[in-house]
């Protein structure tokens, strides 16, 4: 594989067919020799990665205004099942603009306008009949800064099931605490101190709480805006198996500002400028052999 | 290269670096230190007068007030004659209840000072007691019926001149037209102090009592059971609205609506308008368009809850505002709705600011005058509330009655009452303080 990564890698990643779309495999249900994550026991488990990605999401031409300045054109990208989906792009080219179209944050923003068409499972997630609240707890988000609730570690993870009702007593909710923070990797740190403030940890662990928080309510989807941004090295490794292992069960969409992250974690990648989708391909396609020269540039680092 | 890249400086430009002289740099340093010596001096100053003016009101309202705290009374031995206390003999409460104890005190005083015989004379001398010396005389005898047919050692209230004359705020040397004691009076005193019959007593009538012409007799209780109806009242009123218009108004309400605006606009201005302007407002509304009571507690705490709503939505705005957007971020990205996000993350956060301004905003309805006295709460009211509807006087109008009246007895009084307002203040500038730490230091 020839990327201009240069960190180094721990996590096993499956090698990826080329051109997935050729594909004859329909099903998209061709298990790879990936060694099996750790999992937060959601559900049947899913594959690892499919040659054949169905999306999980789909935007269609989509164009967002924060008042009157256009801050996404008519963007058009596929959230494939099951895989990761990195947005790259220099800063202020609408890579969280476009993240919070999926899980409808934009909304809260005064003075957002958009256009277009995203579907979750083929539903459209801008209809009317759309409840936004449901909506979020099928695609979670985590944010670039650790944002844990001033509660407790149980507290944190704890809210999400309880305001959906996700639990019928106690014994249920502690086990679906327990399998989120396994499944962020965090239980073995943590379990034996549930009951202390979610702030009190360090910032690679704030943010993998953030993380079993956003999945404690079993999303399909987990978008993620540069999650890495504010910590160290080595949280960010963790960070990134973590990411890697998740995608057995979540579909996965990152913002990162880091080359090698998104070569390292991601399937997919897209590459905005200045609001447009400039390209989007498998991840192993952008970084060796861009079709757009200004995909090769920012990739190299030439221009961001 | 495409021409995304940025334009480097041209080739061959040159910063010049620019270095100051060693003197001129030492120079520099030096001033800023000075500057800064200077501006620290300058501050200290600022506290230190600020701290000075403080203790120096603090301590001219002690020393004038300290006084009031005791109170003078005289141990007299009062003869209870059985045929004149109890003509039936059955020792019946209503009875004893409708007995002359003024006689009786009289009698005792007469029998005191025997020498005293001319007529004017008398009734200086019995102006030694306060009139409510047989208010206390009667319930001692309705509570202890076995004193009857004996002569009972009692110690009975002083008249506020001799009051005043015993804690030393009479100038014995100034000509006696000049003073409030006649020089019999002075000789009376010294008698009965000779005889250890004369002493003060911790003032507990000051806080039992309701307002009175007489001063010895005059206390704070009515004013406090007032002001205690009179927050209940605001707080009941001020606290939910004022809460629920800044919740509103800062999660809810659509930016950038000129309606929106205007109401915001007028609220700000609100906190800002003169306290007397509520009052007038109270007497057109709750008065005269409604009929409620004049004096009652219930209208006062209406007009004051005008004058604290405004103060309790900034500070809760602020409260809210200073909520991190992370944590309603966070709320709504798990699902949480609007509602969820503001009850279970965002009010809890606030809550210490919102606290804060409540009692800050309470803290100043209760020591407010102007608006009270605007809705006619100045009115001379002896007996204590019961309820927000009766008749009631609160604390700082008390203060501002007592100060008007002239007797040295009220003066301190005046001052009592003050620091007795000011306890209040502190009490709930304190239980702000703790409420915030104990909800801070949480996490
Ligand atoms: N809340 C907002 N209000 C107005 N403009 C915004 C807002 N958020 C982002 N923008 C603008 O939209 C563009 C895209 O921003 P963003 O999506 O945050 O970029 P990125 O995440 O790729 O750095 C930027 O030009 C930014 O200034
Ligand atoms: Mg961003």
């Amino acid at each position: 594989m020839v990327s201009p990564m240069n960190a180094p890698q721990q996590t096993p990643r499956p090698a990826q067919t080329g051109s997935a779309q050729t594909s004859s495999a329909q099903t998209g249900l061709v298990q790879t020799g990936l060694a099996e994550p750790a999992r937060a026991g959601f559900g049947a488990p899913a594959p690892a990665a499919s040659p054949v990605p169905e999306p999980r999401m789909t935007a269609r031409n989509v164009n967002l205004w924060y008042g009157q300045k256009q801050a996404l054109f008519e963007v058009s990208l596929d959230i494939p099942k099951h895989q990761v989906t990195a947005l790259i792009g220099p800063s202020g080219c609408g890579k969280s603009t476009f993240l919070r179209c999926l899980n409808r944050m934009n909304d809260t923003i005064e003075g957002v306008r958009m256009e277009g068409d995203i579907r979750l499972d083929g539903r459209d997630i801008y209809d009317r009949s759309i409840d936004v609240v449901e909506l979020r707890q099928a695609v979670g988000m985590v944010f670039q800064k650790p944002n844990p609730f001033p509660k407790s570690i149980y507290d944190n993870i704890a809210y999400g099931p309880r305001i959906h009702g996700l639990a019928q007593d106690k014994a249920e909710l502690d086990e679906i605490v327990e399998n989120s923070l396994k499944g962020a990797g965090l239980w073995t740190e943590v379990q034996d101190r549930l009951d202390t403030p979610g702030n009190s940890l360090s910032g690679g662990q704030q943010q993998r709480l953030c993380i079993a928080r956003a999945i404690a309510v079993s999303p399909e989807v987990i978008l993620m805006d540069e999650p890495c941004s504010a910590l160290d090295p080595i949280a960010t490794a963790h960070i990134e198996e973590l990411i890697d292992a998740l995608r057995a069960n979540f579909t996965i969409a990152i913002v990162t500002h880091n080359m090698q992250q998104a070569a390292r974690v991601s399937q997919k990648t897209a590459f905005f400028h200045l609001g447009k989708l400039i390209e989007h391909d498998d991840t192993e396609q952008i970084f060796t052999n861009p079709r757009q020269s200004m995909t090769q540039d920012y990739i190299t680092g030439r221009f961001g | 290269m495409t021409d995304l890249a940025q334009p480097l400086p041209a080739a061959g430009f040159q910063i010049r670096p620019r270095r100051l002289s060693p003197e001129a740099s030492r120079a520099r340093t030096r001033s800023r230190y000075a500057a800064e010596q200077r501006f620290k001096l300058v501050g200290l100053l600022a506290v230190l007068t600020s701290l000075g003016l403080l203790a120096l009101l603090l301590s001219t309202v002690v020393l004038q007030g300290y006084s009031a705290f005791v109170q003078t009374q005289i141990r007299l031995p009062v003869a209870l004659n059985a045929a004149e206390l109890d003509p039936d003999g059955r020792r019946d409460p209503a009875a004893l209840a409708k007995a002359d104890y003024a006689a009786v005190l009289n009698d005792a005083l007469y029998r005191l000072f025997p020498e005293v015989t001319e007529r004017r004379a008398k009734r200086a001398l019995r102006g030694l007691l306060s009139t409510g010396a047989a208010i206390q005389l009667r319930q001692a005898v309705l509570a202890e019926p076995g004193l009857i047919g004996t002569t009972a050692e009692l110690w009975l209230l002083a008249s506020d001149d001799i009051d005043q004359l015993f804690k030393g705020f009479v100038d014995r040397s100034s000509a006696q037209a000049d003073r409030r004691v006649t020089d019999a009076e002075l000789g009376w005193v010294a008698t009965l102090e000779q005889t250890g019959r004369i002493e003060t007593t911790f003032n507990k009538w000051l806080f039992t009592n309701g307002d009175s012409r007489e001063p010895e007799l005059a206390g704070v209780w009515g004013a406090i059971v007032g002001s205690f109806y009179m927050m209940l009242v605001t707080l009941c009123l001020a606290v939910p609205l004022g809460v629920g218009a800044a919740l509103y108004l800062e999660e809810f309400a659509p930016k950038n609506n000129r309606w929106v605006d205007l109401i915001e606009v007028n609220i700000n201005n609100l906190a800002a308008v003169p306290s007397i302007v509520f009052g007038l407002l109270g007497l057109a509304i709750y008065l005269q368009l409604f009929g409620l009571p004049r004096s009652a507690p219930l209208v006062g705490g209406l007009t004051l809850a005008l004058m604290t709503l405004p103060i309790i939505v900034v500070a809760t705005r602020a409260a809210l505002r200073a909520v991190p957007p992370s944590i309603r971020q966070a709320a709504l990205g798990i699902g949480a709705s609007k509602i969820q996000m503001v009850t279970d993350h965002v009010l809890p956060l606030a809550m210490p600011g919102i606290l804060t301004g409540t009692i800050i905003g309470m803290a100043h309805a209760l020591g407010e005058t102007a608006p009270l006295l605007m809705i006619g709460m100045v009115a001379f009211i002896m007996n204590v509330p019961a309820g927000p509807l009766d008749p009631a006087t609160v604390l700082p109008v008390q203060i501002y009655l007592w100060a008007d009246s002239p007797e040295r007895a009220f003066t301190e009084r005046t001052a009592a009452a003050i620091m007795i307002l000011l306890g209040f203040l502190l009490l709930m500038n304190l239980f702000a303080v703790i409420l915030r730490q104990r909800l801070q230091t949480k996490w």
